[in-house]
């Protein structure tokens, strides 16, 4: 397996287990409070539409000539890193709060708790539409990376196995755990997913539009800790102005 | 006509996101990368600082 091969895997994997972390927190919530038959048909009918978009956008994207692929995919790698990042930074940072697994699984049950009791041919509708959402928004993101990366590496297999694992892995330690995964690192995977979809985007978009890097995919191996190191620096920075006193920042602006 | 135009923004806010200026300075960054390449030059180095650039100001008016 390549470097690049090994980095498209990690980045999938990474990506996924923390997406079906998030999407079992809300399956789990409404299967335990309304009806687990209903939220694991909601969660398969979602996994459902999740392959069918995969396999109406796959061979679209593959079609595409190999520059215009790179600067789409570079584009949208770029577009979700960067969000990744910033989300990551500003809660690593302490100005964003964590994303609090055991909350939002008490937010969801008392939800469920709470909504009216609707049966449609033996399915909970509430159950099955919000585990159906659930999985559906937090998977449709994951899709487009393991198609972007996929596409572009001809690597699709690769991608789809790296998620399949991290679906595995998550949907067993659930199933042992019968509670959210809360100790799951989930932060400093969304850092790492973020440096790792923001350096490859960088790289294949300048790639797409025509520049050549120095060394080929070896720039990969300067691109990404370089991306690594900027992301670390801005943590630090933001989090010594966030320490600051109100009064010293307000003392530095201009008048 | 609605479900178009709902369509339009679901895709608009699945992939831009909270802050359009990150999308809009992708954009800009590679275009400036296609000029520079275009010419012959080497046209790499435009796109790490403008990464970091684009990362800084992000970060900037979240918290501001």
């Amino acid at each position: 397996m390549s470097g690049t091969e090994l980095g498209l895997a990690l980045s999938v994997f990474l990506a996924c287990t923390v997406e079906a972390v998030e999407a079992l927190t809300i399956v789990l919530a409404v299967g335990t409070t309304r009806s687990w038959s209903s939220a694991l048909y909601g969660s398969a009918a979602a996994v459902v539409a999740l392959a069918a978009v995969v396999l109406a956008l796959g061979p679209a994207l593959s079609s595409l000539p190999i520059d215009t692929l790179r600067v789409v995919v570079g584009g949208l790698l770029l577009v979700f890193g960067l969000q990744w990042l910033r989300k990551a930074a500003l809660r690593a940072a302490g100005l964003k709060a964590l994303h609090d697994e055991q909350a939002l699984f008490a937010a969801e049950t008392e939800a469920a708790r709470s909504a009216r009791s609707g049966a449609v041919a033996g399915i909970d509708a509430y159950a099955f539409v919000v585990a159906f959402k659930g999985v559906l928004l937090e998977g449709l993101e994951v899709a487009v990376i393991v198609l972007t990366f996929g596409a572009n590496q001809h690597e699709v297999p690769l991608a789809a196995a790296a998620a399949g694992i991290a679906i595995a892995i998550v949907v067993l330690a659930g199933v042992a755990a019968r509670a959210p995964l809360a100790r799951v690192p989930e932060n400093t995977m969304k850092f790492a997913v973020g440096v790792m979809l923001t350096s490859f985007g960088t790289f294949w978009g300048a790639e797409g539009v025509g520049a050549a890097w120095p060394g080929g995919d070896a720039a990969l191996l300067a691109i990404i800790p370089g991306v690594l190191l900027a992301a670390l620096a801005m943590v630090a920075w933001l989090r010594r102005t966030a320490g600051e006193p109100s009064a010293a920042r307000t003392a530095r602006q201009p008048a | 006509m609605s479900w178009l135009i709902r369509l339009g923004r679901g895709v608009w806010e699945f992939i831009v996101g909270d802050d359009w200026v990150t999308g809009a300075g992708v954009v800009v960054a590679l275009g400036v990368t296609a000029v520079i390449a275009g010419t012959g030059a080497a046209a790499w180095w435009v796109m790490p600082p403008a990464v970091v650039f684009l990362l800084a100001l992000s970060l900037h008016r979240a918290t501001n």
